[in-house]
């Protein structure tokens, strides 16, 4: 699971109202290689929550990214882009958890898939 | 890239080990998902900056495909057995010598209404439902979430006998600027459960584009 993937899921369990950025715990992460495209980067910025992704990238050990994105970091600065190239695409968290913010459920990530299906009391 | 690269790709992706009947699974065949892929990407959004989620990927033939065209891709399938195939897939046929972007996330694409789809947007929303054989209407509830998802566009197949339906509740009731059939295809079902009688069936279906507002 990468970080954007993590940028766009919330718990979904019935009645939750404080249900994102879940907590990630990893136990085993691994990089990929994913092309370098900073169109793409500066199309989704304005996508992304970015409070999430910067709190889950420090709780993860992963540097580079700033408290907050100026126009002309996004604009030029090679060094700005390539951080958040790598936290957003090339970090895989391979084994671990997500952790629901509210009830501390844990959605069990094995070989990359976390799995958020719910119980049935859940729904 | 051109079609016939895309689909001899796609030919080698791994189908289902052991389909389950309950959740209609048949693998997108090969030239079917290389003709839609090649279809969005050169007369529509096309997925050099585009993030893709596709709802119930099964073995992944559509996401694959798609990353390979450069999108940014997340599969969510209700189906561990099959996202591990998909994975493979990921692996296996990716022609380029960099990682294709590609999640996947083991949900039921039913449970995701309303509630978890408030932070689940992307530009595009590829998705082959069941067809609801089994389970009537089920493919309208997947046509319903990608509405919730999508940005820009959904992509989606439906039979084509539930053509005048799909158009009115598409724009009437799931709020889609506007539904087109962008073509007719005969999917060659092979037999893949043991109820079926003949080696091989043809069904119509229809590839639709659903813009959203």
């Amino acid at each position: 699971m990468k970080l954007l993937t993590h940028n766009m899921l919330e718990c979904h369990i019935k009645g939750v109202t404080n249900k994102y950025p879940f907590k990630v715990e990893a136990e085993e992460m691994e990089n990929c290689e994913c092309e370098f495209n900073p169109d793409f980067l500066r199309r989704m910025y304005p996508k992304l929550d970015w409070k999430a992704l910067k709190e889950t990238a420090d709780e993860l050990k992963i540097e580079g990214l700033p408290e907050s994105v100026s126009e002309e970091m996004l604009k030029g600065d090679e060094s700005f882009l390539r951080a958040f190239h790598h936290a957003l695409l090339e970090v895989e968290v391979q084994e671990g958890a997500l952790i629901c913010p509210e009830t501390g459920r844990r959605f069990p990530i094995t070989k990359g898939i976390p799995n958020l299906l719910l119980n049935e009391d859940e729904c | 890239m051109k079609l016939k690269d895309l689909q001899s790709l796609l030919q080698d992706c791994k189908p289902f080990e052991e389909p389950k009947v309950e959740l209609e699974q048949y693998t997108t065949r090969p030239h079917i998902a290389a003709h839609i892929l090649h279809a969005i990407h050169n007369s529509y959004e096309g997925f050099d900056d585009t993030t893709v989620v596709d709802l119930g990927c099964g073995a992944g033939a559509l996401g694959v495909g798609a990353a390979i065209l450069g999108g940014r891709i997340i599969g969510i399938d209700i189906d561990k057995d099959a996202l591990a195939i998909a994975q493979e897939n990921a692996v296996e046929l990716n022609p380029w010598e960099e990682d294709l972007c590609i999640d996947f996330v083991n949900a039921d694409v039913l449970e995701l209404v309303p509630q978890m789809c408030e932070k689940l947007k992307a530009d595009v929303v590829i998705t082959n439902p069941p067809f609801g054989t089994r389970t009537k209407g089920v493919d309208i509830e997947f046509l319903k979430v990608a509405s919730q998802i999508a940005t820009s566009a959904v992509y989606s197949l439906h039979k084509s006998s539930t053509r005048s339906y799909i158009q009115r509740h598409a724009t009437k009731v799931l709020g889609f600027k506007r539904a087109q059939v962008v073509a007719e295809l005969r999917y060659d079902l092979p037999k893949t459960y043991k109820f079926h009688k003949k080696a091989c069936k043809d069904i119509e279906v229809d590839f639709w584009r659903f813009e959203v507002k």
